[in-house]
């Protein structure tokens, strides 16, 4: 206490704030160079690949050479499965948990099971949707599993963003087309919903971020097939799961970190259409 | 208040918020095609009051009424009303503009959509009349796609006056309506309570005397949560009969 005291009045206020913000300044520059390190490393040793032959050919001898177009398709697939099943589904249950559960211990239960829905291990999803979507239903290796499996894992994302986006859209807003003789769906509908899409999109979003770097879950699920699928039951390997194997299995560094710069892009990507959605909804949402 | 027709009628009624009383035996008559003015000091009950007349409470939880409110003879608390459709005709603007975060055009479609109205030439028609009422047409006819948040605070406000119109209502509940605005937008929508009041049954809340006086025709005072007189907007300004109504008039408190 007195060393601290003692500090404070030898240093004057101005001379600690100029202190404070060096330190906070240190901490994002780090937090930052962090970053760069990792893209730069991944990219440049990676970039050499990754061209139209690499991102559209067929991988030949188990993807040491060719390209990994199967393994983009598939997760692609992958995620439209997830996120068909997962955003009406999620949004539904944020709908009814912000607007209609009445606020006590059931609706408590139920946050608190997404809470730790949202908790559960990757893995564990994977093993539990190996047991229950491949063997149980028997979809087998395949899209479908994989798909369901990730919408497991996201759902709770988009349930907990979507139930804060909608609880933050204010009373005000609420009670003005009450005034004008809606009903409650009306109203939620018509009035809450589209003030919470940014919110809401921004929840999605994050959803797929989380879900196509998965790898764990789709290891179980979604099979490690490099042909191209042609149905919803046909087992396919993700862009995450071929680096995975391309690097431990000793097959070829150069193409991991190829598909390494590949996934990257692709979360940029959506990054990007995030972003394109977001403006496009918040058009509405107050001035620029 | 002879010549005209009541319209809104509250007997013995009465509201608690949980075990808070907040309004006490309001008894009170608000005629049609005029302005009813609710004044009275922060907390008495006012924007309590006139939310009971459009059914706006039923949305608070643990919010208990006793007594009558009757519109066009009925009371709108009996088990047979539709709340929805009351407040389609009795419109409601609130303290604090709250357009929705949409065109201007679909906000003021918003209502006739809501109740069932699809075809476009209508609605145009719906809108350039709702805007043009509520004084806003001259100045955003050519912008009705930008967003209404866009508008400056007046305009949002006359923009849900504008709302409101567009559904045809009998009565409009005005709550603090200009609290949040320069004197140059207040005066707009005095100007255009002064005009609405010709179709429309018009009961407004205000903390402002002046503006009680220009636009009203009754007053209604309010104390803790009880009617302590109500009268002609002149009698009740000019020669009160209650002490506490000529201390709350002259300034001396509240
Ligand atoms: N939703 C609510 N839940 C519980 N109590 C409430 C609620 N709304 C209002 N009250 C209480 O009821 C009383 C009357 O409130 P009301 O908002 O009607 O006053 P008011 O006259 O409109 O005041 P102001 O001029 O400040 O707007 C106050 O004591 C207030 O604290
Ligand atoms: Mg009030």
């Amino acid at each position: 206490m007195t060393v601290v005291t003692a500090i404070r009045t030898l240093v004057s206020p101005a001379t600690s704030d100029k202190v404070a913000m060096m330190m906070l300044w240190i901490s994002a520059s780090i937090a930052i160079l962090i970053l760069l390190f990792i893209l730069g490393y991944i990219v440049i040793r990676g970039i050499s690949v990754v061209n139209l032959s690499f991102l559209l050919g067929s991988p030949r001898l188990s993807g040491a050479e060719g390209g990994i177009l199967p393994a983009i398709v598939g997760t692609f697939c992958l995620m439209v499965v997830a996120m068909l099943s997962a955003v009406p589904i999620g949004i539904g249950a944020a709908i009814y948990l912000a607007e209609y559960a009445p606020k006590g211990a059931v609706t408590g239960i139920i946050t608190f099971g997404v809470e730790c829905l949202a908790g559960v291990p990757s893995i564990v999803i994977g093993l539990f949707g190996y047991a229950f979507l491949v063997i149980y239903l028997g979809f087998g290796f395949s899209i479908l599993s994989g798909g369901l499996a990730l919408m497991f894992m996201v759902l709770p994302w988009i349930v907990r963003v979507s139930e804060e986006s909608i609880k933050a859209v204010p009373m005000g807003l609420r009670e003005g087309s009450f005034a004008l003789g809606a009903t409650k769906w009306q109203t939620v509908s018509r009035a809450v919903l589209p003030s919470a899409v940014p919110g809401i999109v921004t929840g999605v979003i994050l959803g797929i971020g989380k879900a196509i770097g998965e790898t764990a879950v789709i290891m179980f699920t979604a099979g490690s097939s490099l042909l191209m699928p042609s149905s919803l039951f046909d087992p396919v390997r993700a862009l995450p799961y071929h680096l995975y194997i391309l690097a431990s299995e000793g097959i070829s560094d150069t193409m991991a970190y190829g598909s390494s710069v590949v996934l990257l892009a692709m979360v940029l990507l959506i990054n990007l259409a995030a972003i394109a959605v977001q403006k496009r909804y918040g058009r509405y949402h107050g001035r620029k | 208040m002879a010549g005209n027709e009541i319209e809104i009628e509250s007997r013995d009624l009465n509201l608690w918020y949980g075990g808070a009383q907040a309004l006490k035996d309001i008894t009170l008559t608000m005629p049609e095609k005029k302005v009813t003015a609710i004044i009275g000091p922060s907390g008495c009950g006012k924007s309590t009051f006139i939310r009971c007349i459009n059914r706006m409470n039923d949305l608070i939880k643990d919010c208990r009424i006793t007594g009558e409110l009757l519109f066009e003879g009925r009371n709108v608390y009996d088990k047979g009303v539709d709340a929805a459709s009351l407040r389609k005709k009795i419109g409601m603007v609130f303290q604090k503009p709250n357009p929705f975060p949409m065109s201007v055009y679909d906000n003021i479609a918003y209502g006739p959509r809501l109740h069932g109205l699809r075809k476009r030439e209508e609605l145009d028609e719906i809108v350039e009349e709702s805007l043009k009422a509520s004084a806003l047409w001259k100045e955003i006819a050519d912008i009705l796609d930008r967003s209404a948040l866009d508008l400056s605070g007046g305009q949002q406000q006359r923009l849900c006056i504008a709302r409101t119109l567009a559904v045809k209502p009998k009565v409009i509940l005005f709550d603090e309506p200009c609290s949040a605005l320069d004197p140059i937008s207040t005066a707009k929508i005095e100007d255009l309570i002064n005009n609405l009041k010709h179709d429309y049954t018009i009961v407004i809340v205000t903390h402002n005397m002046q503006q009680a006086a220009r636009v009203s025709d009754y007053t209604a005072f309010f104390l803790l949560g009880e009617l302590v007189e109500f009268g002609k907007t002149k009698q009740i300004f000019e020669m009160p009969e209650e002490k506490s109504t000529e201390d709350y008039i002259t300034g001396r408190f509240g």
